[in-house]
């Protein structure tokens, strides 16, 4: 759907908030609380496809909201949000869904957020008070100028903000002791904190099944590649700033997609032949699925070497 | 359009029956002359105008008695609609879903007035004007999935969707081939379809469940599946099978085309919104033999995939001890020509 | 493989790996039976699984009470019945915090039932280790009127509540800890094929 860019408010120097609004003002679909959605930007030749969470109420239809950090090294799509992206412009955005979802059985949520992984986590707080389920948050950031974070959370009691520059730094294994059966544990953020979560889990003893994070990843950019297209018998080049799928649309190769970014599984491809290696920055494929290079996930994965042949 | 329901009954003296026009528009499963179990998924949009197919929930003319059958077998067993505490939001989404389907497909029969969460539903064929809050149980005579359920035909569960894997965590089922909601509760997709042979082997589950986690919002997909079942009886469920069990002997090669029944179930999944979980609506079409044999073509298809079926289906399915006689009667509506693609009559 | 060797079977059936230990946390242990020697194995294994253990020990006829408690675990308590030991296992439950380790070694009916009272107070199934120990004897719910039997040696058997003749189906419920009991003269009443012995 094309929505109208409602609003654009900067909560830090380097994280935007967006608010989408329908045209027509209709009502848009609801969604659960970690959901994403993917905002196309044209871009020239190419339109970016690039997914975020969104921060907004999840029960509420009049709009969809994101916050979107600049990245500078990145391969371009926030950059575009950040200088291109105006009040009153019209952009496409999909129709949500949700890859870091809530265990709702859980008895209790406690929920951790590094820097600009806060974003799935506002909506799911919204949709945990709603539904009067019991949760904790801890947000940690390194100042708290860059902590855009504290603009969007609610003033509550399970809300704790940890700043490592005023000396509060958040310690993960005080965080999981103690919790009740039945809690379940949520990581979102840089991948050092992922897994320090997840080693302190481990050593708590905590099933691997109660402890989730979000390993939503960005495209990376990288040296250009060639590869071919057995089915549409084609050959690319993917440039550096453009992900192998982005690449196969720009071409008008038909190719399935969710996520965006290594997590959902949509848009794995076979390898029919492969001098070289694949460098997979997926988390879909298994170690040994890696190693054999028999497959690749074109969202975020890339190739160098000699010669890539897929089957599209 | 303007829909007479039958009068009619689903057990006892069975006096279920289908008009021409019912007949017409059975959803024949077959879309060639022999049968293989496959996924067969397809997007589950508006096809064909006056097809099963034209609307998201069919109401069709057996809608009133259908639903008195199931009220029937609730009373019996109330266990035959449950929800895990944690489905409820899905519940909710669910009787949304099927709310607003309904009174924008058949504005004649249903209307919904929303004015925030203060919400007005009428349902005329049932006689039921119901006003409450939505997500507020206490307003309702029943939770959201049982209320909706009572007024929707075909069987429903409600998957959770979480560990890459999906739960049967909550469902109203009053029409089951052979399994039980009370016993399945609980289970995630592996574990529910483990008595099904066969598919396992063939890595059709992996791909289904791949299919289904995927599935999206506004994005819902169906199939067709089938069975036989000897009278026109919705509740074929394991819980009673000795009382319906030895109705199964009793087809002889006079009464086959009145009593056996080819059973089709329209599966659809849709993705909800507030509860990223997947309801599974499972609607259960009746025909007689002799019924099905007034459109020549599925006389002679259902002939030819009946006669060709490898024995361990017909005894998964549960007639293969009435399968000479159903094969005996199937071929003399067989003249042996060529029949055309596509499940549709000609 | 420790305990009990069974043959494959479908997806629904439980797999009783053999107890893993699972590090010095807290850990709740119930062995019924010859399960005791699970126990004993683990320990021998990993002296540490013992220090913060609460073990509850059904003999069920076997003698392994001293042994088990020579183990030195933090807590010992020794039921005659499972129905005996639930309140205080669920009491344990209750108490617990994330990380609790949950090992359960014994007949298929106690590891069904300890495993579902452990999913229902919010134990992670990868939490829960199991071993089997004991003949292979199952706890089977009868389909048509609910009733739980305990200790079905034979396929088919008589439901001890309603009392239909019922085969035995392989399909398990983890949420109810119990096989799925169908009556097996449903189509043709009276005709009862022999019974014959359950193996693993
Ligand atoms: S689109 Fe989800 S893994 Fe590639």
């Amino acid at each position: 759907m094309m929505l109208r860019v409602a609003s654009v408010e900067p909560l830090s120097p380097l994280v935007t908030k967006f608010r989408f609004v329908h045209p027509d003002g209709a009502a848009l679909p609801l969604f659960s609380g970690g959901a994403h959605v993917v905002v196309e930007m044209p871009d020239g030749e190419m339109i970016r496809r690039n997914a975020y969470s969104l921060v907004s109420d999840p029960m509420d239809g009049s709009g969809y909201e994101i916050a979107v950090r600049r990245e500078d090294l990145g391969r371009g799509g926030s950059l575009y949000m950040h200088t291109r992206v105006a009040e009153g412009d019209l952009l496409g955005v999909g129709a949500p869904a949700n890859l870091f979802g809530l265990d709702l059985r859980a008895r209790k949520h406690v929920l951790v957020a590094g820097g600009i992984g806060i974003t799935p986590f506002i909506a799911q707080i919204r949709q945990l008070t709603r539904l009067q389920l019991p949760f904790e948050l801890h947000y940690c950031a390194r100042s708290r100028s860059e902590a855009a974070g504290l603009a969007l959370l609610p003033d509550l009691p399970q809300v704790h903000v940890h700043i490592s520059d005023e000396g509060n730094r958040m310690d993960p294994a005080e965080v999981l002791s103690g919790q009740p059966l039945g809690t379940h544990a949520y990581t979102c953020g840089p991948e050092g904190l992922v897994a320090a979560m997840a080693d302190a889990g481990a050593r708590l003893g905590w099933p691997e099944a109660a402890l989730h994070s979000e390993t939503f990843l960005a495209p990376p950019p990288g040296k250009p590649f060639r590869v071919t297209l057995a089915r549409s018998a084609l050959t690319l080049t993917v440039g550096p700033d453009q992900s192998l799928l982005e690449a196969l649309e720009a071409a008008g190769v038909d190719a399935p997609w969710l996520c965006r970014g290594g997590v959902c599984g949509q848009c794995e491809t076979a390898v029919l032949s492969c001098h070289g290696r694949i460098e997979h920055h997926d988390h879909w494929l298994d170690d040994d699925e890696k190693a054999a290079q028999t497959k690749i996930m074109p969202c975020v994965s890339r190739f160098q070497g000699q010669d890539l042949i897929l089957d599209r | 359009m303007t829909l007479r329901f039958n009068d009619e009954t689903f057990r006892g003296d069975y006096t279920y029956h289908n008009s021409a026009a019912a007949v017409r528009r059975f959803p024949f499963p077959f879309d060639q002359d022999s049968y293989m179990y496959s996924v067969n998924i397809e997007p589950h949009r508006p096809t064909r105008a006056g097809s099963v197919f034209e609307h998201r929930f069919d109401v069709d003319e057996h809608y009133v008695a259908e639903m008195q059958d199931r009220a029937i077998t609730l009373a019996d067993d109330p266990l035959r609609c449950q929800s895990l505490p944690h489905m409820e939001l899905a519940g909710w989404d669910f009787l949304e879903l099927v709310m607003v389907c309904k009174s924008e497909d058949y504005p004649d029969m249903f209307t919904l007035h929303r004015d925030g969460d203060r919400w007005h539903w009428i349902n005329r064929p049932l006689g039921i004007d119901q006003r409450f809050t939505f997500m507020d149980t206490s307003t309702l005579p029943c939770g959201p999935l049982e209320y909706i359920g009572r007024q929707t035909q075909g069987d429903h569960a409600l998957l959770d969707q979480r560990e890459g894997n999906l739960w049967m965590d909550a469902g109203i089922v009053t029409s089951q081939a052979d399994w039980s909601l009370d016993f399945n509760i609980g289970m995630n997709f592996f574990e529910w379809h483990a008595p099904v042979p066969k598919a396992h082997e063939l890595g059709i589950f992996q791909r289904a469940l791949k299919f289904l986690t995927n599935v999206q919002q506004g994005k819902p997909s169906r199939r067709l599946n089938w069975t036989m079942t000897v009278n026109p009886r919705l509740d074929t469920s394991p819980e009673n099978y000795h009382k319906w069990g030895p109705e199964k002997r009793t087809i002889t090669p006079e009464n086959v085309g009145a009593k056996q029944y080819l059973r089709v179930e329209l599966q659809s999944f849709y993705r909800l919104p507030r509860s990223n979980a997947l309801v599974f609506p499972i609607r259960c079409y009746l025909i007689s033999l002799e019924d099905l044999v007034t459109v020549p073509k599925w006389g002679r298809r259902f002939h030819r995939v009946l006669r060709d079926l490898p024995d361990e289906l017909a005894e998964y399915k549960g007639f293969a001890v009435n399968r000479s006689m159903i094969v005996d009667y199937l071929a003399r509506f067989d003249d042996g020509a060529e029949t055309s693609a596509g499940i549709f009559p000609d | 493989m420790a305990g009990t060797a069974f043959t494959p079977s479908i997806l629904s059936r439980p797999v009783y790996a053999g107890l893993v230990s699972r590090g010095a946390t807290p850990a709740i242990m119930l062995a019924e039976g010859e399960g005791a020697l699970a126990l004993m194995a683990l320990a021998d294994h990993d002296p540490a699984v013992m220090g913060h253990a609460h073990i509850i020990h059904i003999p069920a006829g076997t003698g392994h009470g001293a042994a088990l408690q020579a183990l030195g675990p933090a807590m010992y308590h020794e039921g005659p019945t499972l129905p005996a030991v639930l309140p205080r296992l669920r009491k344990a439950l209750g108490d617990a915090h994330m990380g609790t380790a949950l090992y359960i070694a014994g007949t298929e009916g106690v590891i069904g039932q300890v495993t579902a009272e452990a999913l229902a107070a919010g134990v992670a199934a990868g939490a829960i280790s199991t071993e089997h120990h004991g003949g292979a004897a199952r706890r089977m719910q009868c389909v048509h009127c609910k009733g739980i039997t305990e200790d079905v040696v034979t396929d088919p058997f008589i439901c001890s509540h309603c009392g239909l003749s019922l085969f035995v189906r392989d399909h398990f419920s983890r949420r109810l800890g119990a096989f799925q009991g169908v009556c097996v003269d449903a189509e043709t009443p009276g005709q009862i094929p022999a019974m014959q012995e359950i193996r693993p």
